[in-house]
């Protein structure tokens, strides 16, 4: 990968870590080449892939070389001109790596964008000038919303098939406003664009000398990275526990290591804790990576945590701190009590957006994981189904592909959960049909 | 409890970006071990292996990993490869398994058109076959999405149907970290923990973790073939043919892998300080200067991916 600015030192930090992005909307409003531009506008694709593309674009008898190839790299999606599944991407600043997801415009192919969104920081949503908010546009800026991307940037693209008239954009971006209004998202900014010709994305052009704003480039630099928003408390869900089955060894006897990533917060040796669901207590007795110690974790990092007593802990087990005020032991249903609890459940409510091909059986036992745990599941009821157009809360009998509803889940084993809101990674779940092995579904509990 | 931090000190340092890579890898390979019955990681002697082989240490030391490691070979790999292939499962004490495509071919699961075709799209089948031998639920490599636009596609826990394809228009949603790695019997899993990283992220991590290579990786001197825009390397397996004109030429492998397929480029790069230079300021990417065998069709890996190939 060439770089856009020259890399400063090699093997340095890059300061401003990492920022995952996705580009939404609806079909055809320029997603894929919007990516294929920003990419070729850093500097980003290498020369033999950019003749590639041109190679197929003559060969499809385009005058110019289609962008959108760079991401769209299934025949499928190539014989179609559409997207069919997410594709990844990645270019660096010198100051920032971006993982760039390019999602599926189509509503057949929700799932997927559905999957792009699930771990962005930051959604792209791609208006057609011409078009101004359609009911994809709306969902997609609902999903993004829903699975918590903190910061939405409407771009509206194609203003060149519009002659860059400023009220054009003004009358979307009222539009959209009013839309956003409903929903609740606060932080969203518009920009005008053209994603073909590359105005306002690196180079801000000859074109639409009324915007005054950042370029999109300007935006993805200053948007803040996942970490520095993510909840406070500690939690360390467990993935693995390591027992080195080395009698020879009296250091590694007694070894019992437990492995996972810190979710979110931060833990130093020294430090009281607690594991749910059986709420026994223990201290930090050493952090370590690679069998090498540190003196603390923070979000984010693998890790193995030694307790300074033998208890008994396996994969799914969490491992929260002990103070008062992270833990409330003794709360039992999600958000009745204090809002920095983490809760052992058997009951969720939970935002559901369903991804299966066949509908939500309520009669049938589904496989919940959240965290490392499984759980195996029944619906309880469906509070209501969300009317992605009105936004109206429908009552529903069923829920189907690319449905949204509020349902309530019975577990057959308890959960350790926070709401979603306030932590992402231990208040998501997917739902899994057992007879498929499939995902089929995509929960955020209340 | 411990002293409070210093002042000055940030209170949530930002992990640098390849910190959260590794974390990212490290977290997979545990979700590939916590989930599977019996996986297996696919250990080549390449650098992307190499680093895997780092970030398994990372993840499960002081224990054994896991899992064995596995290597399919064609037959048609640099020795220097596999020299160091063997001297690492050795160092590291872990259990290497080698199944050969050669054994297919013997068998006559692998049948070639011709003597001098390329081995590397057969090690689908012997790779196939390692995994109903052994039972293998889940398969870990080392492939990345920069890459290939096929690759750049694929999910981080990818399944493969009972003849090892892989369903590019029908792949399981995957959410945030919440890998799904559940198989029937027969099916298989292929997960790929470094998916995220880039070429010069790799490279920029075996300068961190001061990681020994292959030779072959840093510049030499050897006998090659102008091929086009590829250079090929002239050896036993593609010696020169009448006409051609064997030059001798500093150069350097970005990938290896089967002989008849993998082209050096031309580097005076014989440190990994050197080659994080190339690397960062490259027009050529990885695969379209090195590999012979993408450049037959557009869709060359994506045909492979549905058969079985990693
Ligand atoms: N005039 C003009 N055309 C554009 C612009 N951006 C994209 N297009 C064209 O719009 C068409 C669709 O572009 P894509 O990038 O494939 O759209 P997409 O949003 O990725 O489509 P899906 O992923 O299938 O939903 C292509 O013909 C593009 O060349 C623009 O700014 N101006
Ligand atoms: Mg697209």
């Amino acid at each position: 990968m060439s770089a856009f600015e020259h890399i400063p030192e090699f093997g340095s930090p890059v300061d401003s870590g990492l920022l995952r992005f996705l580009t939404c909307g609806s079909v055809d409003d320029g997603k894929s080449t919007l990516i294929g531009r920003l990419l070729y506008d850093t500097k980003a694709i290498l020369a033999d892939t950019l003749h590639a593309i041109e190679k197929t674009s003559l060969r499809r008898g385009m005058e110019a070389v289609d962008l959108s190839l760079l991401t769209d790299g299934l025949q499928a999606e190539r014989e179609q001109g559409i997207t069919i599944d997410v594709a990844y991407r990645y270019f660096s600043t010198g100051t920032r790596k971006y993982i760039i997801a390019d999602a599926p415009g189509h509503e057949q192919y929700t799932r997927n964008m559905v999957t792009a969104a699930s771990t962005a920081n930051l959604a792209i949503i791609l208006i057609d000038a011409r078009k101004g908010v359609l009911t994809q546009t709306r969902r997609h800026s609902y999903l993004a919303h829903l699975v918590g991307i903190p910061h939405l940037v409407v771009a509206v693209n194609k203003m060149d098939l519009v002659g860059y008239d400023r009220t054009v954009f003004e009358r979307i971006r009222g539009e959209y406003l009013e839309f956003a209004r409903q929903l609740g998202i606060e932080d969203v900014r518009f920009i005008p664009l053209s994603a073909l010709n590359g105005d306002m994305l690196v180079d801000r052009g000859d074109n639409l000398g009324w915007y005054d704003g950042p370029t999109l480039i300007d935006i993805l630099e200053s948007a803040p990275a996942a970490h520095s928003e993510s909840d406070e408390r500690f939690r360390f869900p467990v993935q693995y526990v390591c027992r080195p089955q080395k009698a020879d060894d009296p250091l590694l006897h007694d070894y019992r290591g437990f492995m996972g990533r810190v979710e979110s917060g931060e833990i130093a040796v020294g430090d009281e804790v607690v594991v749910l669901p059986s709420e026994r207590r223990s201290r930090i007795k050493d952090i370590q990576v690679g069998g090498r110690s540190l003196s603390r974790a923070v979000a984010e990092q693998s890790v193995t945590l030694l307790l300074e007593d033998e208890i008994d802990i396996s994969r799914g087990d969490m491992i929260v701190r002990g103070d008062a005020k992270e833990l409330c032991p003794g709360a039992s249903a999600p958000g009745t009590v204090s809002t920095r609890t983490a809760l052992v459940t058997r009951r969720i409510d939970a935002m559901l957006c369903w991804l299966g091909d066949s509908p939500l059986d309520a009669r049938r036992k589904y496989v919940i994981r959240q965290t490392t745990r499984d759980a195996r599941a029944l619906l309880d009821g469906i509070a209501y189904r969300l009317d992605i157009n009105s936004l109206q809360q429908v009552p529903a009998e069923g829920i189907g592909m690319n449905d949204i509803a509020r349902v309530a889940f019975k577990l057959a084993q308890p959960l350790v959960v926070d709401r979603y809101a306030e932590n992402r990674a231990t208040g998501a779940f997917i739902v899994i049909d057992e007879s498929t092995n499939n995902t089929v579904g995509a929960g955020m509990i209340l | 409890m411990n002293a409070p931090a210093p002042a000055t000190a940030p209170v949530r340092p930002a992990l640098d970006h390849l910190d959260w890579l590794e974390a990212e890898a490290i977290y997979i390979l545990r979700e590939v071990a916590g989930q599977c019955s019996n996986p297996a990681l696919l250990f080549s002697g390449g650098k992307d292996s190499i680093v895997l082989l780092r970030l398994a240490e990372k993840a499960f030391r002081p224990g054994r990993f896991p899992f064995p490691l596995l290597h399919i070979d064609t037959g048609h790999n640099y020795p220097e490869v596999i020299d160091f292939r063997d001297a690492r499962a050795c160092e590291l004490n872990e259990r290497l398994i080698v199944r050969s495509v050669e054994s297919s071919m013997a068998r006559g699961t692998v049948r070639l058109n011709s003597a001098d075709e390329s081995r590397n799209k057969h090690q689908s089948v012997t790779l196939l076959e390692a995994i109903g031998e052994f039972g293998f639920d889940a398969c870990i490599g080392g492939a990345r999405r920069d890459e290939e636009k096929a690759r750049a596609k694929e999910r981080i826990f990818s399944f493969r149907d009972e003849f090892g394809g892989w369903d590019p228009k029908n792949q399981r949603p995957e959410l945030w970290d919440l890998f799904n790695a559940r198989v029937h019997k027969g099916e298989n899993i292929r997960a790929f923990p470094i998916s995220n990283w880039t070429e010069l992220d790799v490279w920029q991590y075996i300068e961190r973790e001061g990681l020994a290579l292959p030779p072959i990786y840093f510049a030499h001197l050897r006998p090659v073939v102008r091929k086009g825009n590829l250079l090929q390397p002239v050896t036993e397996l593609t010696p020169a043919r009448d006409g051609d004109n064997v030059e001798l030429m500093q150069v350097r492998f970005r990938t290896v892998g089967d002989i008849t397929c993998t082209a050096p480029v031309e580097s005076d790069a014989d440190t990994v300080h050197k080659v994080i230079a190339e690397t960062a300021t490259t027009t050529i990417s990885e695969r379209g200067a090195t590999r012979l065998d993408d450049q037959a069709s557009e869709a060359a890996m994506e045909q492979r991916k549905k058969e079985g190939y990693f």
